[in-house]
């Protein structure tokens, strides 16, 4: 083996040094997850999805946009439903003016629950990863979930992938320390 | 007590039962029964309303005018809240919709669990609230005894639900 050789760049060096930075990005992003969404004063306002399931979920998101929308801080503001549910669009439209299409990553996403959140806050996760867009997942847990979570919420918690989670059931927050206890909802 | 006369000329107090939009013939079939029917009259109860979904038993429509509990059903109605707010009992499946929506109104509630649902976490909310005695939390099978021995006047009231801590820690204002 010739001294040059250690030098050329393998195969294996290059795919060590891609996975190190893509771990060490992970950690960071994770690390980073969770702390406040304004270190500065001035607000800016921030593009936000709002991931509506059926029936109940909805009911439960429409509550906390009721008072989370009262600052005008999240917007524009996009809307998801499950391509069965109508419903719970309509109940966007009575909330809103405009209801329009995200071309965009956001930049906070909120979620409770409905199985079709999970791939969206791992692609926002993995745009985090990725550098392309910075954003904010809190996930709001049912308020039917009284003594164990959802596995939405099981997959979003245990990945770390949620950087605010809520729970409305104080036994809940005991068997998951890092969720926020925040009353019921409904 | 036979208090036939008294019962005709008593105020009308209705029993609104719902399944909401799930299919939960076991509850229909058991509202139906000769137990919850007497249980319901000798507390006090005159109408019985069915909202009886996809299910496929259809119970036996009555006048009432034997003295019985007075008996009717539908599928669907865009006007659940009407009949909610009609009623001086609710007999209803665990979604937490239906369950909210009867709470808010302040009205007694049985929930009843479906044992033929899957994944049966519904009955976590209803177990929780029954604790705390905002409603009663009963099974088909045990309908009858949870009605003979409630008293609607022990539950008590359930607060609104608030979202300001959610909003707050969303927001992270300074409290």
């Amino acid at each position: 083996m010739t001294i040059a050789s250690l030098f050329t760049p393998s195969i294996i060096t290059i795919t060590v040094s891609v996975v190190l930075i893509a771990i060490t990005r992970v950690f960071y992003i994770l690390c980073q997850s969770g702390k406040p969404l304004y270190p500065s004063k001035s607000p800016k306002p921030l593009s936000t999805l709002i991931v509506l399931g059926s029936g109940g979920h909805t009911a439960e998101m429409i509550n906390v946009l009721n008072v989370l929308l009262l600052k005008d801080r999240f917007c524009p503001r996009f809307y998801v439903a499950a391509g069965t549910d109508n419903m719970s669009l309509q109940k966007a439209h009575l909330l809103e003016e405009n209801v329009f299409n995200l071309n965009e990553g956001p930049q906070v996403v909120l979620c409770n629950g409905p199985g079709t959140c999970v791939p969206l806050c791992v692609i926002a996760f993995l745009f985090k990863v990725v550098g392309v867009r910075w954003s904010s997942v809190f996930y709001v847990e049912s308020i039917a979930r009284v003594r164990k979570l959802s596995l939405s919420g099981l997959l979003l918690y245990k990945l770390r992938i949620a950087d605010q989670f809520f729970v409305q059931w104080p036994q809940l927050q005991r068997k998951y320390p890092r969720a926020h206890y925040v009353g019921c909802l409904m | 007590m036979g208090d036939t006369e008294d019962n005709v000329k008593q105020e009308k107090k209705v029993v609104f039962v719902t399944v909401g939009t799930t299919l939960f013939d076991a509850l229909v079939r058991t509202v139906d029964t000769k137990e919850v029917k007497q249980a319901l009259i000798r507390k006090g109860y005159t109408h019985l309303v069915i909202q009886m979904g996809r299910g496929s038993y259809t119970p036996t429509k009555s006048d009432g005018e034997d003295g019985s509990l007075a008996v009717d059903y539908f599928t669907f109605s865009p006007s659940i809240a009407d009949h909610l707010r009609s009623a001086s009992l609710v007999i209803s499946h665990a979604g937490s919709g239906s369950i909210f929506e009867t709470l808010r109104l302040g009205k007694p509630l049985i929930v009843v669990v479906n044992e033929d649902l899957m994944d049966n976490h519904q009955s976590e909310l209803a177990e929780e609230l029954a604790e705390r005695k905002h409603l009663y939390c009963a099974h088909p099978q045990t309908l009858h005894q949870t009605i003979s021995d409630m008293n609607v006047e022990s539950l008590l009231p359930y607060p609104p639900g608030d979202a300001t801590a959610v909003a707050k820690l969303i927001n992270r204002l300074p409290t």
